[in-house]
């Protein structure tokens, strides 16, 4: 943890002397904060009494990793980066950056040869070392398979920065496909290749793509027209619940629905809006968390028609347009049409392409409504809403359009997740998703869509990534769970990504409209707006 | 009558609680300008301070006077609590002080995510129940007052006026209402910004540890995920008296303490939420800066 | 100045506006006209309402009594104090641009035009559902958008930077871009704020052939708020000076200038300085005063500062009433008083400049 203590640097101190005070406050601060919580730990005992265990060796382990910690930064780190912005005298250039030092040619070739040995041998030398380490050789392969692929990135950031939507596109539609075809040749079978890629194409890319989805549609309100929706979940409620009562009540298909869906979330965002839109900033703000709240609260209570808690599950699944469904039962089951080996991989890869689907259409309607008058309205209203009016803009229908239609997009997400859950309930429609869309957004660079499908891919596949971290058990213990501390490493990643760009990955702003050459607008001008 | 003055009472004790945290959003909003989100969290790591604290209270003496205990429960609250607040406010805040508005805004919602997983994490997620810390219950024309609600009403209204007095009658005060005003100015005039906001930050911290203490005392049990509830509640108060006036935030607090007690009371213990934040919404269509706001005036 | 011609030609009729702000009297009883076709300037010193003036022609305040008609050219009359605030620009064809520069610092040149003609496109985009699916109805309004906003480029000298954010524009720039963007939205009246305000010589010149420019080829009327003399004189063919709300002096700007109360509620004068003023431009009534003495109630030591305020000294006037003025408070006023008060009303009504007594005559200014 990085505890800023003094302001003023002591000019007389050496740099080790003043890491070592910094070091020694770090601490002091750190034994405060933690003394109680980790030295402690309460727990019920037989007789359901609450009685407290004693940590003091975690806390001193924790006290002291934070001091230590503070000392590296303070001595190393913060020297490290002051020298990178210091050209040389000699020549005028910057040194070397760290990346052109990691990623060198001799590792890369390291890095191939251990990745494709491990591969090759993997079975043979779990065989060899035992169970145990066999866990961290994979760990090992895993490792020098994202090097090898961050060295790809790295020579080639040049040509992907200037493609990065073709590629992006190519890559996502793309991705069942390797996924399945690697792990086919991981387990030498197709059967097996497609059961493997259930976590990767469910877990990871349906995963994220439901918040980029949600993150692009919310994008329209908070990036676009500057307008802070901190309930942005209620119509992804909306849209789930619409769907999931419908298509069990009334048996009605998914192609009818998702539209329905969509078009009714827009109808609340206009009846929400209409009386909330002249408020400003965070007025506006908490009456739209109330709004969320007040949805998800109507869901647990309103047993007779939402199930409450229990919430509704039996929901159908999407058929294939109605040619085919993924239901085995059913006469005209995919396998059996297609006369394939029966596998419920079939559904989520179908599932993923239509997410991918529907986020590629909201993409394509936010960049065709941004070239549009009214989303040109969105961007000015963000900007000084003013002069908007001064030019003769209506701002109530502006606003009214830009929350509608990031309604609907909720709407959309919120009746594809019913129906690839198969299940919903109030859980999970709660603040933390709306808070957690926004950071999407905001860390995305607000009404950057490429910003925001980055950070969509780095928060939550970040936080997927922690489930796969088992291995630790063997080294913290089995009653570790790496699951747990998802949550508070994402609050903590919010708060440093946050810290190191203020203005999100992508701060810059593409013009609408050029009259001799786009050029991008930077983040220093643009507004955040007051709604 | 007696129904309804019960309900008074219970409340009044809710909607004091309720004050306490508010004043914390309310004061930080009227310095920086900024939600705190993590403000629930705050107060729910001042009920776990106090709780642990009561644990070792009970672990070292056979028994303690229920004053003292509650005090020095309090106390430590107060410190701990604060210095979260104050690093929370070093490490997350100040570093995007003056740039982009909702950057502090999002590092305010990690911060309450990891602060609430945090302990989480460490204390584990079940309810934490403690036994009965004040039991008596007073019996006045039919109007039953549990000794637990004098003494929240009581505290309240004591730290109310200390506070009222340090915010209008001392120099930190006056330094508080300057940077409120105008930050930049105040620096010109040699005012310490930092060292005001921070200390805005722990007196915030210490109302919303106080709060907490009172808030496990009150129901005995407190759990990881109790921030949440009364921090939007809290927040939902300081909005509906008005972001930025201190008045208003008790004021606020009161009333969504008064709406829920009597909601609940009256038609469903089921929507008292609802109703609180329906009637939120309906006030600042009205009042579009609450009751007691200073209304935005449109500089054209 | 022809009565029967400027009820015809008037573009704004403003009739008895009041603005009050609680208790305080912002705009007291204003009427003028703005002719079409004609440069008007509001000018006044600061704190005279001429701001407030312009934000209740332009809808952003809704005055507390009054009427303010707008003539189109095709024949239509609004009032505009009934109308929304956006459709004032909409409908009513009134633009206008801000005293601090409210441009969308975000957004390029080019898109600040473009958003400038929001309705058109709205239109012609089939409120957004035919654009949305690439009909070429839109796309042909969408070049020609393109056209008149490199029009008003060129004409701001702007066109060069049409793609740079708005923000990164030095000061003269962005109010120049300022007016192009309200001329994008097709004005018939241009109400322009403090236009030249913080420009350099060079730019405030840049900035006349511009307002000249509209105002030959555009057939764009032009009520402009100005506290530089030099461009309300050359380029106005009509000056209102308003001094606490009230109007004080009225006409072409060669009247306006000599105007004794203008002169001194305008330049703000010290109170021994007044008359030194007033000689310099020839009041007889001041150089006929001046042979009785100066003024006891005036000795040297009274400053004109605005702290100077609750010092009050009571004139009497003619018709009975006691009108009180604070010192230092309204100049036109003091003007008035010593003026008025060694001479016979009757006499001093025909030695004003201005005709309309009943307005010019300040009440009070600041109580």
């Amino acid at each position: 943890m990085a505890v800023t203590v003094s302001r003023e640097s002591d000019s007389v101190a050496t740099p080790t002397q003043r890491a070592l005070k910094e070091a020694f406050y770090a601490g002091a601060i750190a034994l405060g904060l933690f003394v109680l919580f980790i030295g402690l730990k309460t727990g019920q005992n037989m007789s359901n009494e609450l009685v407290l265990t004693q940590r003091w060796g975690l806390l001193a382990a924790v006290v002291i990793a934070t001091a230590v910690g503070r000392f590296l930064y303070v001595a190393y780190g913060q020297p490290f980066m002051a020298n990178q912005k210091i050209a040389n005298v000699a020549t005028g250039l910057l040194p070397a950056s760290v990346g052109s030092r990691f990623f060198t040619l001799p590792a890369f070739i390291v890095a191939v040869v251990a990745a494709v040995l491990l591969f090759l041998f993997n079975s043979s030398l779990a065989g060899w070392v035992g169970a145990e380490p066999a866990g961290y050789l994979q760990f090992l392969r895993a490792l020098a398979v994202i090097y090898l692929l961050a060295c790809v990135i790295y020579y080639f950031r040049a040509f992907i920065h200037a493609n990065f939507t073709k590629l992006g596109i190519t890559a996502l539609v793309l991705y069942p496909i390797l996924v399945v075809a690697v792990l086919s040749l991981n387990a030498w079978s197709i059967a097996g290749g497609l059961q493997g890629s259930l976590k990767w194409v469910d877990n990871f890319g349906i995963q994220i793509l439901i918040y980029v989805m949600l993150a692009w549609g919310l994008n329209i309100v908070v990036g676009l027209a500057g307008l802070l929706d901190l309930g942005y979940v209620a119509f992804y409620a909306l849209g789930a619940y619409a769907y999931a009562l419908l298509a069990t009540q009334y048996g009605l298909s998914f192609w009818i629905l998702l539209p329905a869906a969509g078009c009714m979330a827009a109808l609340w965002g206009v009846l929400l809006g209409f009386p909330v839109l002249r408020l400003r900033g965070d007025y506006l703000a908490i009456v739209t968390l109330a709004f969320g709240e007040i949805i998800r609260l109507v869901l647990i209570n309103w047993r007779e028609v939402t199930n409450g808690s229990a919430g509704i599950s039996g929901i159908p699944k999407v058929s294939f347009f109605g040619l085919m469904t993924f239901n085995v039962s059913d006469p005209n089951y995919i396998a059996k049409v297609l006369h394939i080996a029966t596998s419920s991989a079939y559904y989520k890869i179908f599932l993923y392409y239509l997410i991918l689907g529907l986020c590629l259409l909201t993409a394509f309607v936010t960049i065709r409504l941004r070239r549009l008058p009214v989303g040109r309205a969105w961007e000015a209203l963000r900007e000084d809403e003013i002069a908007c009016r001064s030019l003769g803009i209506n701002t109530t229908t502006t606003k009214l359009t830009a929350f509608a239609t990031g309604a609907m997009f909720g709407g959309f997400a919120g009746s594809f997740f019913a129906a690839r859950q198969g299940f919903v309930s109030p859980e999970s429609f709660v603040f933390l998703e709306s808070a957690i869309i926004l950071a999407i957004v905001v860390l995305g660079g607000m009404g950057s869509l490429v910003g925001i499908a980055v950070a969509a891919m780095v928060m939550i596949g970040g936080t997927e990534a922690l489930r796969e971290l088992d291995f630790l058990k063997q080294i913290f213990g089995p009653d570790f769970t790496p699951e747990l501390y998802r949550m508070l490493l994402f609050g903590m990643a919010m708060v440093i990504v946050m810290l190191w760009k203020p203005r999100g990955f992508v701060g810059s702003r593409e013009p609408t409209a050029f009259l001799k050459e786009r050029r991008a607008v930077s983040s220093s001008f643009t507004k955040e707006g007051h709604g | 009558m007696q129904y309804f003055v019960q309900q008074l009472i219970n409340g009044l004790t809710l909607g004091s609680i309720y004050g306490l945290i508010a004043i914390g959003y309310t004061m930080v909003y009227g310095i920086i300008g900024m939600i705190n989100f993590a403000h629930g969290d705050i107060f729910m790591v001042g009920a776990f301070t106090a709780l642990i604290v009561f644990l070792i209270l009970g672990a070292l003496f056979y028994s303690v006077p229920v004053v003292i205990a509650l005090l020095v429960m309090m106390i430590v609250a107060m410190l701990l609590t604060s210095l979260y607040n104050w690093t929370i406010e070093k490490v997350a805040y100040r570093p995007l002080r003056g740039s982009f508005r909702l950057a502090p805004l999002i590092t305010a919602i990690g911060m309450s995510i990891a602060l609430s997983n945090f302990v989480q994490v460490t204390q584990g997620p079940r309810n934490k129940p403690i036994p009965p810390m004040v039991s008596q219950v007073y019996n006045i024309n039919g109007v039953s007052v549990s000794l637990k609600q004098i003494i929240i009403v009581i505290v309240t209204a004591l730290l109310l006026v200390v506070f009222w007095y340090l915010v209008n009658r001392t120099s930190l005060g006056r330094a508080q209402r300057a940077c409120e005003q105008d930050r930049k100015m105040a620096a010109l005039l040699g005012i310490d910004v930092d060292r005001t906001i921070s200390i805005t930050f722990i007196m915030g911290a210490s109302l919303a540890a106080v709060a907490g203490t009172l808030f496990l005392m009150y129901y005995g049990v407190v759990a990881f995920s109790d921030g949440f509830v009364p921090g939007v509640k809290a927040f939902t108060a300081a909005v509906l008296g008005g972001i930025g006036s201190l008045p208003g935030a008790v004021l606020g607090g009161l009333l969504i303490g008064f709406i829920e007690s009597m909601w609940s009371a009256y038609f469903s213990i089921d929507y008292k939420d609802v109703a609180a934040f329906s009637i939120l919404a309906i006030v600042l269509i009205f009042l579009p800066s609450g009751i007691l706001g200073r209304p935005e005036v449109e500089k054209v | 100045m022809n009565a029967t011609t400027q009820m015809n030609d008037a573009i704004l009729q403003v009739d008895h506006l009041s603005m009050k702000f609680g208790g305080l009297v912002a705009i007291g009883d204003l009427s003028f006209t703005a002719r079409r076709g004609e440069i008007t300037a509001l000018i006044g010193p600061n704190g005279a309402g001429k701001t407030t003036v312009f934000n209740c022609i332009t809808g952003f305040y809704k005055p507390s009594e009054g009427m303010i008609t707008l003539n189109r050219a095709d024949g239509s009359t609004y009032l505009l104090e009934r109308l929304p605030n956006h459709e004032i620009p909409a409908r009513a064809k009134v633009a206008r641009t801000f005293q601090n520069i409210r441009l969308f610092s975000g957004m390029t040149l080019l898109e600040n035009l473009l958003v400038a003609q929001h309705n058109k496109l709205m239109k012609a985009s089939g409120y957004t559902v035919l654009g949305l699916f690439g009909f070429s109805g839109y796309r042909k309004a969408s070049a020609e958008s393109m056209e008149l906003a490199r029009h008003w480029l060129e004409k701001a000298d702007l066109v060069d930077r049409a793609d740079d954010p708005a923000g990164d524009l030095p000061y003269g720039a962005q109010r120049r871009l300022e007016i192009a963007r309200a001329m994008c939205t097709g004005p018939e009246l241009l109400c322009l704020d403090e236009p030249a305000a913080g420009l350099n010589p060079k730019e405030s010149a840049a900035l006349n052939d511009l307002l000249m420019d509209i105002k030959h080829n555009t057939g764009t009327s032009i009520l402009l708020i100005e506290h530089d003399m030099s461009v309300v004189m050359q380029i106005s063919d009509h000056v209102v000076v308003l001094e606490y709300g009230r109007k004080i002096s009225d006409g072409n700007p060669q009247s306006v200038r000599t105007d004794p109360r203008v002169i001194a509620a305008y330049l703000g004068v010290d109170d021994e300085e007044v008359e030194t003023v007033l000689t310099e431009v020839g009041d007889e009534d001041v150089i006929e005063q001046l042979d009785i003495g100066p003024d006891a109630a005036h000795g040297p030591g009274t400053s004109s500062s605005y702290l100077a305020g609750p010092v009050t000294d009571t004139v009497g006037h003619s018709d009975g009433e006691r009108v009180t003025v604070s010192k230092g408070a309204s100049k036109a006023a003091q003007v008035d008083a010593r003026a008025n008060s060694p001479r016979k009303p009757s006499e001093r009504a025909t030695a004003k400049p201005t005709g309309k007594s009943s307005t010019a005559k300040p009440r009070g200014g600041r109580k």
